[in-house]
């Protein structure tokens, strides 16, 4: 690549640290890994460390970390309501995964593994499948009547279930693509102004200060994202257990 | 015509999904404003809401992006 | 674009699976029971600090009841004492006035009975005066004496007279 020209999208590359081959099959220790692995250890190095003085009047860093265990319990019970809670966990680890996935990609060289289609995807199907069986279990083969609303005209019925199924199975799709969408859109126009900054020389301050204003920006739609990934979980969630529609 | 061209034409076309995306997100936040203003004590409980509708609203502009982004890189 | 690069799909897939795994595993194993111990910890602590807060509350209740079911006993006692002190006082008050009174009216008896005593001897005098007054009188003007009788009864007819 030429040193002047930009390559906003040279950032998501992924290359291999550690090659393994398992058969065929190549899963090699990647960028993306090592920075899967750096936000495991930074979630749990985070609430170990904010917990170790388990203080009755928390600190700073305890704080935070109650904080985010009260902002999920409280996501969950406010959508999905105390049934939801026996979900905390995985609700819980989805959440900081995706929070601290988002948090570390902004810092300058670091590789956002959410920016990844691939990566986004797959823990939306989880959370869709998840979500699909847990409501089956439930409500058995009533559950298909999710897809029928309440009180339809009969004539009605032909037009609306297909695109209530449609609508169901867009879901992932849809969840996965506004994380990685609005990750790799983010990067990519910090890469482009900051392209701007180097070509433009004096004249490069203005895209400075712009991608300064971007980055605060970027770090809000970081959070956001991951509320908001969390927060369709619960409502998706809620829909399987107490069948609202 | 050359492909190159009509790939770069339609990406082009595609960012016209950001249209939509920006009217739907300033409705909701022009609501969310509009509904506070009138009784900021609701703040509190309209605002998840505010959030969810802005990502929803965010991403049909998103899907736009992303066939613009399939268009330039895999076709 | 790398996102739709195949080659790293089942690496991707992999490493996500184990970190998510091992992020869940260290999360429930030993991240979530310390906030959960921690924030239970101090919803007991407050709700057992509210809860003796209630009971002092309610102590205090009972104290202020007691003080003032003692201070309404004790104006209730002063105010029957005060009631009975004044009647006592009005009673003894008006039997004193009804003493004096009785004795006032004794005295004022006396007083004219001895008054009346006073009026018939001093008539009774007046008699007897106007008896020698007028059998002096009579004999100056006629030069001898009249039977005492005649005067008397000639004073007695003009006293009658007059009265």
């Amino acid at each position: 690549m030429a040193a002047k020209t930009i390559d906003p999208l040279h950032q998501f590359e992924i290359h291999p640290l550690l090659p393994i081959k398992l058969g065929a099959v190549d899963v090699s220790f990647t960028n993306s890994s090592l920075w899967m692995m750096l936000s495991v250890i930074a979630v749990t190095a985070f609430l170990t460390l904010a917990m170790r003085h388990r203080a009755l009047v928390p600190g700073r860093l305890q704080s935070v970390a109650e904080l985010s265990y009260e902002f999920v319990a409280g996501m969950i019970r406010d959508n999905v309501g105390q049934a939801g809670m026996q979900y905390f966990p995985l609700i819980f680890t989805l959440f900081m995964f995706v929070l601290f996935g988002n948090l570390l990609g902004m810092i300058p060289y670091a590789f956002t593994f959410t920016s990844h289609i691939v990566v986004t995807f797959a823990m939306a199907l989880v959370v869709f499948v998840g979500v699909t069986v847990i409501g089956f279990v439930k409500h058995g083969l009533h559950f298909l009547r999710f897809f029928l609303p309440h009180g339809l005209p009969i004539w009605m019925v032909p037009i609306l279930v297909p695109i209530e199924v449609l609508s169901y199975f867009l879901r992932p799709i849809s969840l996965s693509v506004r994380l990685f969408a609005n990750m790799t859109a983010g990067h990519a126009m910090l890469k482009v102004f900051g392209g701007f900054t180097v070509m433009l020389g004096l004249f490069g301050i203005a895209p400075l200060a712009l991608n300064i204003a971007v980055t605060a920006l970027e770090l809000l739609v970081a959070l956001l994202q991951a509320y908001v990934f969390t927060i369709l979980t619960c409502v998706y969630l809620n829909d399987a257990l107490n069948m609202s529609h | 015509m050359d492909p190159q061209a009509a790939k770069l034409i339609g990406a082009g076309i595609a960012a016209i999904a950001l249209a939509g995306a920006g009217v739907g997100i300033g409705m909701v936040f022009a609501a969310l404003i509009g509904a506070v203003a009138r009784n900021p004590a609701i703040q509190s409980r309209v605002q998840p809401f505010a959030l969810l509708g802005f990502a929803l609203a965010e991403a049909t502009g998103l899907f736009g992006f992303l066939l613009g982004l399939m268009i330039l890189f895999v076709f | 674009m790398p996102q739709f690069d195949p080659t790293w799909v089942a690496s991707q897939l992999v490493w996500l699976a184990i970190a998510f795994g091992v992020l869940y595993l260290a999360l429930t194993r030993i991240a979530l029971p310390r906030i959960a111990e921690v924030l239970e910890n101090r919803h007991t602590r407050i709700s057992a600090d509210l809860e003796k807060a209630g009971q002092l509350k309610d102590e205090a209740a009972q104290v202020l009841a007691a003080y003032e079911k003692t201070l309404a006993e004790a104006r209730g006692r002063a105010q029957a004492l005060i009631r009975t002190t004044s009647d006592e006082m009005a009673a003894a008050a008006a039997g004193r006035e009804a003493d004096t009174a009785r004795r006032l009216a004794d005295q004022t008896k006396a007083a004219e009975a001895r008054i009346a005593e006073a009026k018939q001897a001093a008539l009774a005098n007046l008699r007897t005066v106007a008896v020698d007054v007028a059998s002096a009188a009579v004999e100056r003007l006629i030069g001898t004496g009249v039977a005492s009788g005649q005067i008397d009864a000639a004073v007695g007819a003009a006293i009658k007279d007059r009265s």
